[in-house]
């Protein structure tokens, strides 16, 4: 067999490599025990958010605390209503199970298979005061909306001078690869929204900050692109306060703290982040912090910019394609403020240029191995 | 004697097909006789035809060989070998079996994801088709696209954006009009994707221009779990393009389908303009495979359709009710489409994955410089002990693929007794060796 050394080598990657299993969950840690040949032979601790005086808290997966958001908002705000293909069914994720049932099919109501519809129609609704949370059901199917929340939503307050707003608008949409989705079921399409204006991108790690993200979304009072990562809607697990809480827009969390390199990342990323930090700390005893952005637009320079000024390194990793990726701002934008704290080229290790591959989606990904690489790489230079 | 059968089946899944006995004339053609079609703005054509026993024997031959094809699909999805979606076409056979058979190869035709049988129709080998489902480079499309992803000649696709296909499908169509090769487009979608906006504004290009553009509407009563009804204000789909005129169809009966296309292709091509066909039609499975396709619909209703308005039951019936052959022929021909289809998976199974390099081609034309990939220019394998013990149920799993991954099995029982963390810097890989030449 003419196998090449380098094709098997690949295979072996497709084929050993991340297969999440069931989440065992702990109070105070976010817990998956990822299966990686080449990880950590620990589990992956990935430190929940505390939430001052959060009270009474309850297990729940990421969609169920979605869910409990979207309860939430319904029940605090008589003019929200949640919308979107499937989603007084429940979805096609089970977000919106139940929210029927409870408030009624006029705020909790099918829409036909039809997104630059929906999103407009979600503007108006906006634009006469409602809380709009619509649903697209992929993030890949959002580009039919794409017009609409680019050229209307984000710019209806300022073409009309501040006379007309749709900002009590919420687009959910589950983005991101999940081992198998293809082309059309995995993409990441964040920074063709952050480049927009008027816009707010919300993309939360972990179901306590899905909850806390998503209802600052929807009382913020500009439209927000919230993209929720759909690998974690049953596989992230953690004890999640019942109550009502925001978590403030615009604001990242150090998820841990450091000294020797700043690794930024978002949604999914971030546990294959934790776990590259955790391999450096046990096989090169590096010290890494770990910033969750959150918040892609506007995104919190100033938390990366003293962290970098910090560690004198740093990381930005994403799935989406490197070329144009939001990973390419944050560089430029910390270059321009960090220039002489660096001690190492800034990194980004992201996705392909390619379209999202079927067959090599392993070999596309920015996993945690290629993050050891270039924190390896960081530390040589 | 009567010549003529009858069948009455157009409609509702409730009304029984009523088949009076039919006889072949001394000819050999048998004159079959099938409801009304409901038009819009046309007269449409005589609800009846005449066939002949080789036209008969090809479509239960067809429609019996796709039908397979899903079966195999469904069990290798079982197994874990496809990724990415994939979505059956059971119940919907008559459909692409009697456009196909209403056309010619030069004519053109684009669908939806629901494409492994339209391949079929359109030529191309059960190999391909298995080994693109198995994302193997034998595939028609190399292994890249997948269940959706499917092409062949004057076929394009393989479409995963719902509505997204149906301007294509008039920009095929204007293009047969500029250049004068009297064909057609075919341009499929479902009930569910009726309601793009992108359908509508593909309907007024195509009449606008008046193009040779058949915009086939296969309904199929359900988009993923929403009835038709409950998406669709207007759910006459034959009528909605409301300036084109339409067609309604009973998509069960594949002599009605191909009477329907044969009228439509000609009046397309004698420069009439677009038509709407809705197909009234029916789906088996659930939407996709992850759907059990039992929550939005009763078992009952699924299986009513089948005993009443199976479209290879229909055909079977009339072959048997004209002599024009036995039960056993029959039972042989779905044999060796089990063969068949069985010996194709076997081909896909045994078909080599696709190189890595490939992940960099086609994305231009020419082969552009893929930023990202400098830093894994060491690829890390890391063997431990755990990673060793998910490898080994993976080979069990794996050592079914054949014989390509006897060099992985060797490479691991290699790695086997080393029971430390250990790291492997391996070489470039091929695709960053062309990367590197590029630069
Ligand atoms: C733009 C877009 N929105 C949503 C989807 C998800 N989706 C895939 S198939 C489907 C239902 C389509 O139903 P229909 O058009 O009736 O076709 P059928 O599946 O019945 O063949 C939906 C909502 C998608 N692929 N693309
Ligand atoms: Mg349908």
């Amino acid at each position: 067999m003419m196998l090449s050394k380098n094709l098997t080598q690949s295979l072996l990657r497709y084929t050993s490599n991340g297969a999440i299993t069931k989440n065992a969950s702990s109070r105070g840690f976010h817990t998956s025990k990822v299966l990686l040949a080449g990880g950590p032979s620990t589990p992956i601790n990935y430190p929940s958010l505390e939430i001052p005086n959060a009270g009474e808290t309850q297990k729940m997966n990421l969609f169920q605390a979605i869910n409990n958001a979207m309860d939430i908002s319904l029940r605090t705000d008589e003019k929200a209503c949640v919308f979107g293909e499937d989603v007084g069914f429940g979805g096609v994720f089970r977000c919106s199970v139940d929210l029927r049932n409870k408030y009624g099919a006029k705020r909790v109501f099918n829409t036909p298979l039809c997104e630059q519809g929906i999103a407009g129609f979600a503007i108006g609704l906006a634009a006469q005061g409602a809380t709009a949370i619509a649903e697209i059901q992929f993030a890949d199917y959002i580009f039919p909306a794409f017009d609409q929340i680019v050229n209307e939503a984000a710019k209806y307050r300022y073409r009309s001078g501040g006379q007309f707003d749709c900002g009590s608008l919420t687009f959910r949409s589950p983005y991101g690869a999940v081992g198998h989705g293809g082309h059309y079921h995995s993409q990441s399409p964040e920074s063709y929204f952050a480049q927009t204006p008027g816009l707010k991108v919300v993309m939360p790690a972990t179901p306590i900050e899905a909850k806390g993200l998503l209802l600052a979304s929807i009382r913020d009072k500009n439209p927000v692109v919230f993209f929720e990562p759909k690998l974690l809607y049953r596989s992230a697990v953690e004890d999640v306060p019942i109550g009502d809480y925001e978590i403030e827009l615009g604001r990242a969390r150090i998820v841990q703290e450091g000294s020797d390199l700043t690794l930024v990342g978002w949604g999914a990323q971030m546990k294959v982040l934790m776990q590259a930090a955790q391999m450096a700390k046990e096989k090169l005893g590096l010290s890494i912090e770990l910033i969750d952005l959150r918040t892609i637009l506007p995104w919190d320079v100033e938390c990366v910019e003293k962290s970098v000024k910090k560690t004198g390194r740093l990381i930005i990793s994403h799935e989406a394609p490197k070329t144009g990726g939001w990973a390419a701002e944050i560089s430029s934008a910390i270059q321009e403020r960090c220039f002489l704290h660096l001690e190492s080229p800034i990194q980004r290790v992201c996705g392909y240029d390619t379209p999202f591959p079927l067959i090599f989606e392993k070999f596309y990904l920015p996993d945690h191995l290629k993050n050891f690489e270039a924190i390896k790489k960081s530390i040589n230079y | 004697m009567n010549s003529s059968t009858y069948c009455k089946g157009t409609g509702h899944s409730s009304s029984k097909q009523d088949f009076l006995r039919g006889y072949a004339s001394k000819s050999g053609d048998i004159q079959v006789k099938f409801n009304k079609f409901d038009t819009y703005l046309c007269d449409g054509p005589a609800n009846q035809t005449t066939t002949n026993k080789d036209e008969l024997m090809t479509f239960f031959t067809d429609m019996t060989k796709m039908r397979r094809i899903e079966t195999v699909a469904d069990q290798l999805y079982k197994k874990k070998l496809i990724r990415g979606f994939c979505h059956l076409y059971n119940g919907q056979e008559a459909v692409c079996t009697g456009m196909e058979a209403a056309i010619t190869k030069e004519d053109h035709v684009i669908t939806a994801y629901r494409d492994h049988t339209f391949m079929m129709a359109r030529g191309a080998t059960p190999k391909e088709i298995l080994a693109e489902l198995l994302m193997k480079s034998t595939g028609c499309s190399k292994g890249k696209g997948g269940s959706m992803h499917m092409f062949t000649r004057n076929f394009y696709g393989g479409n995963g954006i719902v509505g997204a296909q149906c301007p294509l499908g008039a920009g095929i169509a204007f293009t047969q009009k500029y250049n004068n090769t009297g064909n057609v487009c075919l341009t499929y979608y479902g009930d569910g994707a009726a309601n793009q906006g992108q359908l509508f504004e593909a309907f007024n290009m195509a009449k606008l221009w008046d193009l040779p553009c058949i915009f086939i509407c296969e309904n199929n009563k359900f988009g993923m779990g929403t009835p038709q009804k409950r998406a669709a204000a207007g759910d006459d789909f034959y009528t909605r393009a409301h300036y084109i005129p339409g067609i309604k169809v009973d998509g069960m009966n594949v002599l009605a389908v191909k009477t329907a296309g044969k009228w439509a292709a000609d009046w397309c091509r004698a420069g009439k303009g677009p038509l709407v066909m809705e197909m009234d039609t029916y789906r088996y499975v659930g939407h996709s495979m992850s759907d059990p396709g039992t929550s939005y619909r009763t078992r009952e209703e699924v299986n009513n359709v089948r005993q009443i308005r199976d479209p290879i039951e229909y055909v079977r019936k009339l072959i048997l009710d004209n002599k024009c052959a036995t039960e056993d022929e029959l039972t042989a021909i779905e044999d060796a489409a089990r063969v068949e289809m069985d010996e194709a998976a076997e081909f896909a199974i045994a078909s080599p994955f696709p190189e890595p390099g490939e992940l960099y081609t086609n994305v231009y034309k020419e082969l552009v410089p893929v930023r990202a990939v400098e830093m894994t220019d060491t690829l890390i394998v890391v063997v431990n002990q755990q990673g060793n013990k998910q490898q080994q149920q993976q080979i069990k799993d794996i050592i079914l693929f054949g014989g390509m991954f006897i060099i992985f099995i060797l490479l691991i029982c290699l790695f086997g007794p080393l029971k430390n963390v250990q790291h492997h810097r391996s070489n470039i890989t091929a695709a960053e060796q062309q990367q590197q030449q590029l630069r």
